[in-house]
């Protein structure tokens, strides 16, 4: 039926779809699966248990946990992450993380039994139609009728999955093919027909985008996720230099760059940094690299960068002209296009306009950021438990957030020296993402310390996880920022709904008594002068800790641009800059 | 519909179980309707075509199209405008046979509109007219006015586009040069 391009090997083994299954993902070089069993999953439970010894399973306490956790653990490895689950209720239940996958560009390959092919569409126990409610939140979902097809299948959802623009894909396989037998041949799918992965490189657009920016005086570079994505660290930063080229950073770019990099200028959007903010509106050439002018990036499309020549460098055609109108498109993975144009760029000094940047970031340090992190005030604030944990890691850890103030105070705060150290939910905003993608951020980056902030709203959608990390020993640093407040949407009850709390108030468990009964050691600190000694004993614990930080109840995430608005309409918690 | 127009898109993919259900749920976030659609195996062995009308600004066809081209089932999509096709759409109309004779001549009917027709009982009688939209719709007005219409359908629209050759052929054609390069 299909004309990929299979390459087989010539060995045979007879050996049911199950233990194909398992075969399979080892033929990809999965080491570790996430998952939980079910009625029509015990058949590759069963296959599972003979490969104990070379398919690490984490048993999750929840499905949604298992695709976070697969998340984080491609998030931080760049490999994509395996998830096996059962039908029905097991395989809806991954649907958020599916989802979220998607949004945020993560290769992940969910593997759920089904239903014998011969009850479909029949209300059989746990069914549902995974391929009907995938479709239109995954990159591929296929389901798996017969054991014959299990290798192709397999091998055909991680090339998916991790090639061009990376994304989740669901494997839906039917009862009968798990147990059916039939002889084995490790295939590897490398080409499939229609799907062109990375498109081909014009170099006329490249000619054209060398050209605009050797004639810009102004110009602003806006890092998505996409450079970390295709390993470009090294060539954005070699780019940027030549050029001479300011930078900013979406929220899932952070960490392409080093916080201390001078050409980076901070992050964009809503709550992102007021000078690449306000540049975007005064750059004369605007450069988005691996990234899709997301509204949280953008606000009001209609007034943003409207003065200035747009380049956009993507590996996703349709990304292109989506939502801002491209001059110059480049297409292609950056790291083959961004050298190309580097190559043709002048050496350049754009002095005057590095330094126009300086003004607006002194007024952001002493409006916002100060007060956040030096606070004056008695109580503990968001940014300030962020900045003291970020120091005592030296900023080599990985960040990882749940939803909401925790997640921008972290992006805001936390800084970076190496790549690949941001883990959060970006395009969904799912909460509950926090907790089970820390632990899988852990195991996909083991020799690395991961630091957890979730809030308490968040913390407790997915709090089951902490058996998870009981069970299988996961060694994730979990920062809890509470207020007793689902604390963004009471911001924004503040600023735009009248100070109406509606259903945002919290009344909360003595949540590290919670952790103590799942043997995790913990603290609450609400003293400045007990942070930093909490936050070394978390730092010195062996294994997982709960450090609970009784945070001031009304913090406010500022700056911030109001949805919609301007990207220069920016309040400061001082009213709006420069107003 | 101001400043819509009509766009026909026209989508190659392997005919694969969900496949519309991919297709349809990019138009459903989007927000467009979709006019006429209709599917069938291509010149390609093991190739369909689906060709899909729907009224659109220019700007959201070409990112629907995209979004459609994107999928990994779908082996290219493309969209024109009625001036770069040639197109049909085919209708049937089924009459009573007693008041279409009394119109006095059908020959009248069936020479105006180049209509045939395909079937007929003492009861009813079975119409069929190929054209564009507005010549199917015509003959429905006047026999409607006329005599009434007992049942009436209409397909999806066909189309060929005016260039030389069926364009997946190149592409395909590409795509295996692609695959021999690496």
């Amino acid at each position: 039926m299909n004309k990929d391009h299979i390459i087989s090997s010539p060995h045979r083994r007879t050996m049911s779809g199950s233990q194909a299954i398992a075969e399979a993902l080892l033929h990809e070089g999965a080491s570790l699966l996430f998952g939980y069993p079910g009625g029509q999953a015990l058949s590759i439970y069963d296959a599972l248990y003979d490969y104990r010894d070379r398919l690490r399973h984490i048993l999750v306490r929840h499905e949604q946990g298992a695709v976070h956790a697969a998340q984080g653990y491609a998030r931080v490895s760049g490999k994509p992450g395996v998830v096996v689950v059962t039908s029905g209720p097991g395989v809806a239940n991954t649907v958020t993380g599916v989802a979220d996958a998607m949004m945020d560009s993560t290769p992940i390959v969910v593997i759920a039994g089904q239903v014998p092919a011969t009850l479909l569409g029949t209300d059989a126990f746990q069914e549902i139609d995974v391929i009907g409610i995938t479709q239109a939140i995954s990159k591929w979902s296929y389901q798996v009728r017969c054991a014959e097809d299990i290798p192709w299948a397999i091998a055909r959802a991680f090339y998916i999955a991790s090639s061009g623009r990376p994304g989740p894909v669901v494997l839906d396989i039917t009862k009968n093919a798990q147990i059916g037998t039939f002889d084995y041949q490790s295939v590897a799918v490398n080409h499939i027909t229609g799907y062109v992965p990375v498109p081909v490189v014009e170099q006329a657009h490249v000619a054209q985008a060398a050209q605009l920016i050797n004639h810009a005086e102004r110009p602003l570079a806006l890092v998505g996720q996409g450079v970390v994505l295709s390993h470009a660290e090294e060539e954005l930063l070699a780019f940027l230099k030549k050029a001479d080229i300011p930078s900013a950073s979406t929220l899932l770019g952070l960490s392409a760059l080093p916080t201390g990099e001078p050409l980076n200028t901070g992050m964009l959007g809503m709550h992102g940094n007021i000078a690449p903010n306000l540049k975007t509106n005064e750059c004369d050439v605007l450069i988005a690299i691996g990234m899709r002018f997301d509204d949280r990036v953008t606000g009001d499309l209609g007034t943003y960068a409207k003065q200035a020549k747009i380049i956009h460098f993507d590996i996703d055609p349709a990304e292109i002209d989506k939502n801002v109108k491209t001059d110059v498109a480049v297409l292609g993975n950056a790291k083959e296009t961004l050298p190309l144009v580097t190559a043709l760029l002048h050496d350049a000094k754009h002095t005057a306009w590095r330094d126009s940047f300086k003004a607006p970031m002194e007024k952001e340090t002493a409006a916002v950021i100060n007060k956040e992190i030096y606070p004056q005030t008695a109580a503990l604030t968001m940014g300030e438990v962020v900045h003291r944990v970020s120091e005592a890691t030296a900023h080599n850890a990985v960040l990882v957030t749940d939803v909401g103030q925790n997640q921008m105070m972290g992006a805001r705060y936390f800084k970076f020296k190496q790549t690949r150290s941001v883990v959060t939910s970006g395009g969904l905003g799912t909460m509950g993402f926090g907790l089970p993608a820390a632990m899988g951020a852990k195991l996909g980056a083991p020799d690395r310390t991961v630091c957890l902030f979730a809030g308490d709203g968040g913390l407790q959608m997915t709090i089951q996880e902490l058996g998870t990390i009981m069970q299988s020993d996961i060694d994730v640093k979990i920062i809890l920022l509470n207020n007793d407040y689902l604390g963004m949407v009471r911001q924004w009850q503040e600023l735009f709904y009248n100070e109406r709390y509606s259903e945002t108030v919290m009344k909360n468990p003595d949540f590290v008594k919670i952790a103590a009964a799942y043997n995790i050691p913990g603290r609450s600190v609400s003293k400045r002068g007990e942070l930093d000694e909490a936050i070394r004993e978390m730092l010195g614990t062996k294994g997982a800790y709960l450090l609970e930080a009784r945070v001031e109840a009304k913090g406010m995430v500022y700056p911030m641009v109001p949805a919609g608005a301007n990207i220069t309409n920016i309040l400061t918690g001082d009213g709006a800059y420069g107003k | 519909m101001e400043n819509k127009t009509l766009y026909t898109i026209t989508i190659f993919s392997e005919n694969m179980v969900g496949l519309l259900n991919q297709i349809t749920v990019i138009f459903t976030r989007r927000g467009l309707n979709i006019e006429t659609l209709s599917v069938s195996p291509s010149a390609i062995e093991g190739i369909h075509k689906f060709t899909i009308t729907t009224f659109s600004e220019h700007e959201m066809v070409e990112k629907v199209v995209k979004q459609i081209d994107k999928r990994v089932d779908i082996l290219k999509a493309y969209y024109n405008t009625d001036e770069n096709l040639v197109f049909q759409e085919i209708a049937l109309y089924k009459l009573p046979t007693d008041k279409l004779l009394s119109l006095g001549s059908i020959e009248d009917i069936i020479r105006r509109y180049n209509a045939r027709i395909l079937d007929m009982t003492e009861v009813w009688t079975v119409l069929e007219k190929t054209g564009h939209y507005d010549e199917t719709q015509a003959l429905f007005d006047e026999l409607s006015a006329k005599i009434g219409v007992l049942q009436f359908i209409r397909s999806g629209r066909i189309a060929i586009t005016k260039s030389k050759v069926e364009r997946l052929s190149d592409m395909l054609a590409a795509m295996e040069q692609m695959l021999n390069d690496k």
